[in-house]
């Protein structure tokens, strides 16, 4: 939904970052307001997973150049986990299997660290079974989940969906999805799907990292970016998606070789 | 009285110290040890008696036995059903026979123990018992204490033993000998778990000798935390193969403590099974260590025995040597073994962080993850110790 005077939620300019001293993000710019669907999408290597995690604060990734601030105030002068808890949502494109670690606890703690920022009251173990039970419904997941380790033995399916629960409890204002389709049946995308679109508000907006059209077939996006060379190379509303299927990124070499990028 | 059986074996034992000498570093056994400190605490003078205000209360059904005070373990205890005391003549008989066949009766840390210890705690077990508790009481300089449990055929027990040394940095040193001698006789079952938590100036030898029968199965559990020196060497002995052996230990060390686990596993006849997994966390300047050793003689064959040694590293400055000491003659054999080496994983410390968990307790989660496939292996009445002050959870932070 665009509202040209909804909150500017993000205000990504001029950004530029390496990781191991390897440039990727060239001067990526992106606006993104309150109620929006933003889609990313372009080939593998042209940036889009370091742009999510960059705005999450991933210690390995450096910014060398440009700014995001987040409702107004510097996103890079804030943790990783101060990210978190003030709103910004990364879904992972590979979840991290932690041994050890219930599912259940880290989601508990999570969950209370958000609310804790949101002045809410912490939710004791009692309580927070509860809350996670009704939120599972969003994402179809089997309670049993929640005993076992964080994403250990889970299937690549079973990942996503628990990323999507983890976005249900967490309520962030902006979600970043990297490649969240990528290893999904369409039974389980439209599901994953499903609970995105049951998160969103007026007053919350998504980044959608896709290789796919599949996606936006059941998540409408206001914009579609593709991203090339790490930067935004060209912008259009959910019609470009469509036309990227059908004409691929060859023309992608041909803009960068005019502009002498290539 | 027990004390009599003890009197030649002290004696012997005194004079067998003084011929031993101390261990140097040119002995394999001990050549990582910080020797200094081992003669410190081998020097302690003898006291009983400890502060018991901050253990917990006794499980329902569990019988608690404490040992390491001057008074008889046994007094004023009613023990369940199946175990009973071995009588003088029963404890002659049985007294270091299974350090014997273990190959351990005359090594140092054991030497040390028949010095010291005045008294035995001798048990007998028929049947399927009740749980027991058997706590190691630890006041200030050294105490010594001794234990031998005989498990009949097809006997059944689930013991925890304790050793609660939380101490302020500023109290006197204590250091604690223990040997248990354990017989497990055909088909018996024993799940054993040793739960050592200590803090401040403290050291630890404790030494166990198990005989196994045929078709017997016993299951260790150590985890041990705070020691600032320490020893723990389990020594099992598969008399004639076909049992069942697993030894699950965790080994939490900070400062500049010193933990070293060296356990044995001999298999004399075939168709033995070992499943063994070592874990240390080393913080600060500390030192892990552990030696492995486990032997295949001839007879030993159709064995199949897997040891993994995992070591998680906090600081740069902390040191762990982790070395497998597989002796393997028999032909058709499975020996397994490993070692890994590794830093708490940064991407699994971002994915806490980007969900709101503050730096340091994702760390202490992931710690907590990384002990809990060892501490929630111990027996079922360690929680209401783990709970405790007097022991204190061994998985937090370091």
């Amino acid at each position: 939904m665009i509202r040209p005077d909804a909150e500017l939620l993000l205000d990504i300019s001029d950004l530029h970052a390496s990781v191991e001293d390897q440039p990727i993000l060239k001067g990526v710019n992106l606006q993104v307001r309150a109620g929006e669907v933003h889609a990313v999408m372009g080939r593998n290597g042209s940036g889009k997973s370091t742009l999510s995690k960059i705005l999450a604060g991933h210690p390995s990734y450096r910014v060398t150049g440009g700014s995001v601030r987040y409702r107004g105030d510097d996103l890079f002068a804030l943790e990783p986990e101060e990210r978190a808890r003030l709103g910004v949502f990364l879904g992972f494109q590979y979840p991290v299997e932690i041994p050890g670690v219930s599912n259940l606890e880290f989601l508990r703690v999570a969950t209370n660290a958000r609310r804790d920022t949101q002045g809410q009251e912490e939710l004791d173990t009692f309580e927070f079974e509860d809350h996670v039970r009704e939120k599972l419904k969003v994402v179809q997941m089997d309670p049993a989940f929640l005993e076992r380790s964080v994403n250990q033995g889970f299937s690549g399916g079973e990942k996503k969906r628990n990323e999507i629960l983890q976005m249900a409890l967490l309520e962030p204002v902006i979600s970043i999805l990297d490649e969240t389709d990528s290893g999904l049946d369409i039974d389980a995308l439209r599901i994953v799907a499903g609970g995105v679109n049951q998160l969103s508000s007026p007053d919350t907006a998504s980044i959608l990292i896709t290789h796919y059209q599949r996606l936006l077939d059941e998540i409408t996006p206001d914009y579609v970016h593709v991203m090339a060379a790490g930067r935004i190379l060209r912008t259009g509303g959910r019609e470009l998606a469509v036309e990227l299927e059908q004409i691929g990124y060859d023309w992608v070499d041909e803009q960068l070789a005019t502009e002498g990028v290539a | 009285m027990v004390n009599t059986v003890l009197a030649p074996v002290q004696k012997r034992g005194q004079a067998n110290l003084e011929k031993l000498g101390l261990p140097t570093r040119r002995q394999e056994a001990w050549r990582l040890t910080d020797l200094k400190r081992l003669k410190a605490m081998a020097s302690l003078p003898h006291v009983a008696g400890a502060d018991q205000s901050s253990w917990p209360s006794v499980d329902q059904g569990v019988t608690r036995l404490v040992i390491g005070t001057d008074s008889d373990p046994l007094e004023g205890i009613q023990l369940p059903e199946g175990v009973s005391p071995l009588s003088e003549a029963e404890l002659e008989q049985a007294l270091g026979h299974t350090l014997d066949r273990c190959g351990c009766a005359e090594v140092w840390p054991v030497e040390l123990n028949h010095a010291h210890s005045r008294r035995v705690l001798a048990l007998r077990v028929r049947g399927s018992v009740a749980p027991l508790e058997i706590v190691l009481a630890a006041g200030d300089g050294l105490i010594a204490t001794r234990v031998l449990l005989l498990l009949e055929e097809k006997a059944e027990l689930d013991l925890l033993q304790v050793i609660p040394a939380e101490r302020d940095n500023a109290a006197a040193p204590l250091a604690h000998s223990h040997v248990i001698e354990v017989h497990l006789g055909q088909e018996a079952r024993l799940r054993h778990g040793l739960l050592a938590s200590a803090s401040g100036d403290t050291s630890l030898l404790a030494h166990l000798a198990v005989e196994q029968e045929p078709r017997s199965s016993y299951d260790f559990v150590s985890v041990c935390r705070g020691w600032r020196f320490g020893r723990l060497e389990p020594q099992v002995l598969q008399v004639d193969g076909q049992a069942t052996t697993r030894l699950n230990g965790l080994a939490m060390t900070g400062g500049d403590e010193q933990f070293a686990t060296h356990t044995g596993v001999c298999f004399q006849g075939p168709e033995g099974s070992l499943d063994q997994l070592q874990k240390a966390v080393a913080a600060d300047r500390s030192h892990s260590i552990f030696n492995g050793a486990i032997q295949v003689p001839r007879a030993a064959q159709r064995t199949d025995a897997s040891q993994l040694s995992r070591n998680l590293l906090l600081s740069s400055q902390a040191r762990v040597d982790a070395k497998p000491e597989l002796e393997i003659v028999a032909d058709d054999v499975r020996c397994a073994h490993g070692a890994t080496v590794s830093q708490l994983q940064q991407d699994q410390l971002f994915y806490l962080r980007s969900r709101g968990v503050a730096a340091d307790e994702a760390a202490a989660l992931l710690l907590k993850g990384y002990c809990c496939d060892v501490v929630d292996r111990l027996p079922s009445v360690a929680p209401s110790w783990l709970a405790s002050s007097a022991v204190k959870d061994p998985a937090r932070p370091l």
